[in-house]
């Protein structure tokens, strides 16, 4: 009964958005043959799905090669972030001066450095996609992270301070738990950043292996339809790299879950 | 007894001035007077802002006092914090959402450095003295504001220290379950000698509890007056006696005089009294 139920909710989650979806593409379709669209316009479904299977060995191979460079980007800017969060929480002058950079910072096109990086480096280097990920990743992280340790309920703090306890008791106690769900929140956010990163930095120029370089070498040849095809795989590692971080979530803040159920 | 032991706190005109010389200062508390012998158990009564909970977190060493002297069992109340002297039962329960019921009065258990098996059988002890066995690994948001307030009780109560300061814990309680609690804290009193500051608001359970009653006035918070209430041993009949009545109306009367925030005090009260005013 109680799996039966779940599977049920699990289903009304995930079932309209997957109607939604089909509806969308179908009307697609239907819009693009009626209408006669030339695919250098805007490719039919059917065609992007051809392009898709024709060219697939390829696809993988530089979605493989993406894929990385955002997760090296991601692990490191996360490791920074949380890093320079832990510093900035313990030294107030520190916090003081870093957080309004950070902020201002945080709303500026990071991606626009790209092609500054890519001089930088060899033409080969992966690098430069990797850096520009990992500073992408970590402003979100950085800022989340602090809020988390440092925004305590004061009863909290207070019921610290009657016990005598150390710095290192209160951060372990306290402040790491009270920052998780704030980790997990800066994760969802910065694992989609991560791809869109990592591909956009390929745009402009350096090695020619990733998803981003295929899709303008595809538009530059004029061939459409194989560009939305790496444009789909592109849309599926965001999604993956997205649904990771929410297993993540899962795994580590069962409680979370489980009070989202309850309410 | 030989060497007098030293009050479990003596305060001597103690004031709390929040924001001093501010827009928004607030003289939380004047020339406070107290003193709390061993094994004594006080109220603190009065209008909501009148400084129950300052005072309670003066005595706590969470705040410090802006002038005036304050000893916790005879050595600074920095000293007795950092000894971890007392246990404090805080107006919001404070528990942490992340850990479960049975870890949260766990938690200064562990800061103790207790094993493992001594912490659980401490928990398990401590979520039946306030009836919630059932509820060990269910985590705070699932209980009610009453039942919260228990856990953080319990907390309190866990590693058994020798002095409590407990901000209104049965508040949210219903009348049943507080009778229960307040037999079980004058248990626990009188078994263990331990010595609390409790505040309320109810002048019942006040007088119930205390060995004495200090009323206090808001704006600037300070104490009118103290109330002995000698009863005795407590039961059931205490309730329904008659000096227990006797008490309850003249801590009422105490508190009818700091109703008004201080425009009326005690002597104002005295004056009017005279002048024949009825005051109810
Ligand atoms: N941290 C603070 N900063 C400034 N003012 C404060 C602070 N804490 C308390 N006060 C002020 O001190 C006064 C006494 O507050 P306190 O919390 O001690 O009242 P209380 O008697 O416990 O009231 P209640 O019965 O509502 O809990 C209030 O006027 C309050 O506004
Ligand atoms: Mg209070």
């Amino acid at each position: 009964m109680m799996a039966k139920a779940r599977l049920r909710s699990r289903m009304a989650q995930i079932g309209p958005p997957i109607v939604v979806a089909a509806v969308l593409i179908g009307l697609w379709e239907a819009f693009v043959k009626a209408r006669d669209i030339q695919p250098f316009l805007l490719p039919a479904p059917s065609l992007i799905w051809d392009q898709f299977w024709a060219f697939d060995d390829k696809i993988w191979e530089a979605t493989k090669v993406s894929g990385t460079n955002a997760l090296v980007g991601l692990v490191f800017g996360t490791a920074a972030g949380v890093l320079g969060a832990l510093v900035a929480s313990r030294f107030r002058l520190f916090r003081d001066m870093a957080l309004p950079v950070a902020a201002a910072l945080n709303t500026m096109p990071i991606i626009a450095l790209a092609p500054m990086f890519n001089n930088m480096f060899s033409s080969t280097s992966p690098v430069p996609r990797r850096l520009v990920v990992t500073i992408v990743v970590f402003f979100p992280v950085f800022l989340n992270i602090l809020k988390g340790l440092t925004q305590v309920d004061a009863t909290h703090v207070e019921l610290m301070r009657s016990y005598a306890s150390s710095d290192s008791h209160v951060l372990r106690k306290l402040r790491l738990p009270n920052a998780l769900p704030f980790l997990f929140t800066s994760l969802k956010i910065a694992a989609s950043l991560a791809v869109i990163a990592a591909v956009v930095a390929e745009y402009f120029g350096g090695a020619q292996n990733g998803l981003g370089s295929r899709i303008t070498s595809a538009v530059s040849n004029s061939a459409n339809g194989r560009a939305w095809a790496y444009v789909v795989a592109a849309c599926a590692l965001g999604l993956t790299f997205y649904l990771i971080s929410l297993v993540l979530e899962r795994l580590a803040m069962p409680w979370q879950a489980k009070r989202r159920g309850a309410t | 007894m030989n060497t007098p032991e030293p009050a479990t706190v003596r305060a001597v005109a103690v004031s709390k001035i929040f924001n001093p010389d501010k827009a928004n200062q607030v003289d939380a508390l004047i020339d406070v007077d107290l003193t709390v012998e061993p094994g004594e158990l006080v109220s603190l009564i009065g209008p909501s802002g009148c400084g129950k909970s300052t005072l309670l977190r003066l005595i706590a060493n969470l705040i410090e006092p802006t002038s005036g002297e304050l000893a916790v069992n005879g050595k600074s109340a920095r000293q007795a914090r950092l000894d971890q002297d007392y246990g404090m039962a805080f107006q919001q329960a404070g528990l942490f959402e992340w850990r479960t019921v049975a870890r949260n009065i766990e938690l200064p258990l562990e800061l103790r450095k207790w094993s493992k098996a001594e912490r659980r059988a401490r928990a398990s002890e401590m979520l039946e003295l306030v009836k919630l066995g059932e509820f060990a690994n269910h985590h705070p948001w699932e209980l009610s504001g009453g039942m919260q307030q228990r856990v953080a009780i319990a907390r309190a109560l866990s590693f058994r220290p020798r002095m409590l300061l407990m901000d209104e814990p049965f508040g949210a309680l219903d009348e049943m379950t507080r009778e229960h609690m307040q037999a079980e804290l004058l248990r626990i009193c009188s078994e263990t000698g331990t010595t609390v500051v409790f505040v309320t608001h109810s002048i019942p359970e006040a007088v119930y509890l205390s060995n004495r009653v200090v009323v206090m006035s808001p704006r600037p918070g300070r104490i009118v007056r103290v109330v002995d209430v000698p009863l005795g041993r407590r039961d059931d009949d205490t309730r329904e006696s008659a000096e227990f009545f006797k008490k309850i109306t003249e801590v009422r009367e105490a508190l009818r005089g700091t109703e008004g925030g201080g425009d009326l005090g005690p002597a104002e009260v005295e004056r009017l009294r005279h002048a024949g005013g009825d005051l109810r």
